[in-house]
């Protein structure tokens, strides 16, 4: 038997030339992130820009289909000198309760409910039914339904709100209990662990990542459910200002009170992403971090 | 008798002492299957393991080794025969007990101290002496500067030192280990060998290894049990009298290791192929 070793010369060489290689890379990998924010500020401009002057050379009818200086000047408008039912920020703030008071309200009931049957096969087995009727019934038509019950308030939107959000995430919580690892729960039956340990230290915990996935989802259908709330009958609220522009033929008012809402909708997507990672920063980082 | 010259004695089964740590005495388990056929995982059962032995379970893969775990635990009753556990027939999760899965079972939201503090907390120790006993048992396996990483920053091997502190800090009187090492990498497989024998020592628990590497078990026990292809009996006993301490990576070229790994894997042969012909007769 011969013992082949590797000869060690050139080291140093071989180390200076890996550091000018990892600079290489680094450098390669920021003007690859340049490039995707300046093709995606491009791809933007460029939309508008064509939008704004098809609306000019009356290609697209502003009418209809609204410009971005319409749409802005609207905006501008409804900033300075408020819009015919008060000032936009009421709007926007009446709008914005309903949505969080009837996520909070459907998440948490959600929430609750997919644990206890989650840990309850009877339960389960026997409700599982009712709630594959509840869920088939196309719950935007319940608006009207609450209209009638609880008025043109803030309670019937409220109400829409939580029946959009309820089945998502209770659907989401109860896979989540259901898919723990039955290791892991036998691992902290045997280290001591009671019935109720268990299902705080171990079947909630990882059934967040479940329920967080459907938070995200969940809170577009609160908004949703708030937006066509008001359009179904509303004193305040940026559905009415939409059903309002739409009664006027307004389509700069579609268009505006359509961009604010999404414009809501993406700050707090963003706040509820910064609360995920907050809450899941156990998780390994995902695989592929790249362009944000 | 030539096999006791060869340091591989063959025993004979005969009822249990009173005073053993574990004691399955004829424990017959049959379970009804989800579409309603009768299934038997063990039949006519017997094992004993006395205080501060360590006990292997070896057979071919479906003969129901990990079963016999569970009748331990108490997570599965037997259907004739029974179990007692430090001389108590076993009726709930006993807290002499502690378990090493074949998976990964730590807590991958919990970082390492919080995964070994997990045993004293449920227990009800108060929080900083649970604490400090953690930090104490994950410096004995050798992991201190990795108290506040999460499972999945770690390697394979130090997940499953984690586990064993995890599981040792209960300082259990019963060690159960259901494959515990299989899904490693030969070193360092054989690193946590050992680093399981000196835990052992330390502790003086009595063990029930099961795992299909006959090997394994020759090097790590006292006692190994061979069965037979499910349902699962007891084929034969066999006391293994290799001189403690021992060293893992040297065990394997010791002359006196391979001749008792031969004789007991004669024995085992028959078995392993049987349950993979009848695996193959019904798709398994």
């Amino acid at each position: 038997m011969t013992v082949i070793s590797p000869t060690t010369d050139q080291a140093a060489a071989r180390a200076t030339s890996i550091v000018a290689a990892e600079a290489r890379a680094r450098a390669r990998l920021r003007r690859r992130h340049a490039l995707v924010i300046g093709l995606r500020l491009a791809i933007l401009i460029v939309f508008l820009a064509l939008w704004e002057l098809g609306a000019d050379y009356g290609v697209i009818d502003p009418f209809f289909f609204s410009s971005p200086s319409g749409i802005w000047e609207q905006i501008w408008s409804w900033v300075t000198e408020g819009t015919s039912q008060g000032p936009l920020w009421l709007q926007m703030y009446v709008t914005l309760e309903e949505t969080f008071l009837g996520f909070a309200i459907g998440a948490i009931g959600g929430i609750a409910a997919g644990i206890i049957l989650g840990r309850n096969k009877l339960l389960a087995d026997v409700f599982s039914i009712y709630i594959k009727i509840a869920n088939s019934v196309p719950r935007v038509v319940l608006g009207s339904v609450f209209i009638i019950a609880l008025g043109l308030g803030m309670a019937s939107k409220v109400a829409l709100a939580v029946v959009m959000v309820f089945f998502v995430v209770f659907a989401n919580a109860f896979q989540g209990v259901r898919e723990a690892d039955r290791a892991m729960i036998a691992n902290a039956q045997i280290l001591g662990a009671s019935p109720y340990q268990i299902t705080t230290t171990v079947i909630i915990p990882s059934a967040m990542s479940w329920i967080l996935a459907s938070l995200h989802v969940s809170f577009g259908f609160a908004l949703v459910g708030a937006v066509v709330g008001e359009f179904l009958g509303a004193k305040q609220g940026m559905g009415l200002l939409i059903s309002t522009a739409q009664g006027a033929f307004n389509a700069n008012g579609v268009f505006a009170a359509m961009i604010i809402l999404a414009v809501m909708a993406l700050v707090v997507e963003f706040l509820i992403t910064r609360f995920e990672n907050y809450v899941v920063k156990w998780r390994p980082a995902p695989f592929n971090e790249q362009g944000t | 008798m030539q096999l006791q010259t060869m340091a591989a004695e063959k025993l004979s089964q005969a009822a249990p002492p009173a005073d053993a740590a574990i004691a399955i005495d004829d424990v017959t388990l049959r379970f009804v299957t989800p579409d309603g056929h009768m299934m038997t995982a063990i039949r006519d059962f017997t094992m004993t393991v006395a205080r501060g032995e360590f006990a292997c379970v070896v057979g071919p893969t479906g003969c129901g080794k990990s079963t016999t775990l569970n009748l331990v635990t108490g997570l599965l009753r037997p259907t004739t025969g029974n179990v007692r556990v430090m001389s108590n027939p076993v009726t709930e999760i006993s807290r002499d007990i502690g378990f090493v899965f074949q998976a990964d079972a730590l807590f991958p939201w919990r970082s390492v101290i919080d995964n070994v503090a997990a045993g004293p907390l449920y227990r009800g120790t108060p929080k900083a002496q649970a604490y400090d006993r953690a930090r104490d048992w994950i410096a004995r396996v050798g992991l201190a500067r990795f108290e506040k990483h999460y499972p999945h920053q770690l390697s394979g091997g130090m997940r499953k030192r984690v586990a064993l502190a995890q599981t040792f800090i209960n300082q259990p009187k019963i060690l159960l280990m259901d494959e515990p090492f299989s899904a490693l990498d030969m070193q360092t497989r054989t690193a946590m060998q050992d680093e399981l024998l000196g835990l052992w020592s330390e502790l003086k628990s009595s063990v029930v290894f099961v795992t299909h590497d006959l090997e394994e078990a020759v090097a790590l026990a006292d006692k190994v049990y061979v069965l037979t292809a499910g349902p699962g009996t007891v084929k034969s006993v066999y006391r293994i009298d290799l001189p403690r301490p021992r060293v893992m990576a040297d065990i394997r070229y010791d002359q006196k290791f391979i001749e008792i790994a031969k004789v007991i894997w004669n024995d085992l042969r028959e078995e392993v192929q049987l349950g993979q012909s009848r695996g193959l007769q019904t798709g398994h």
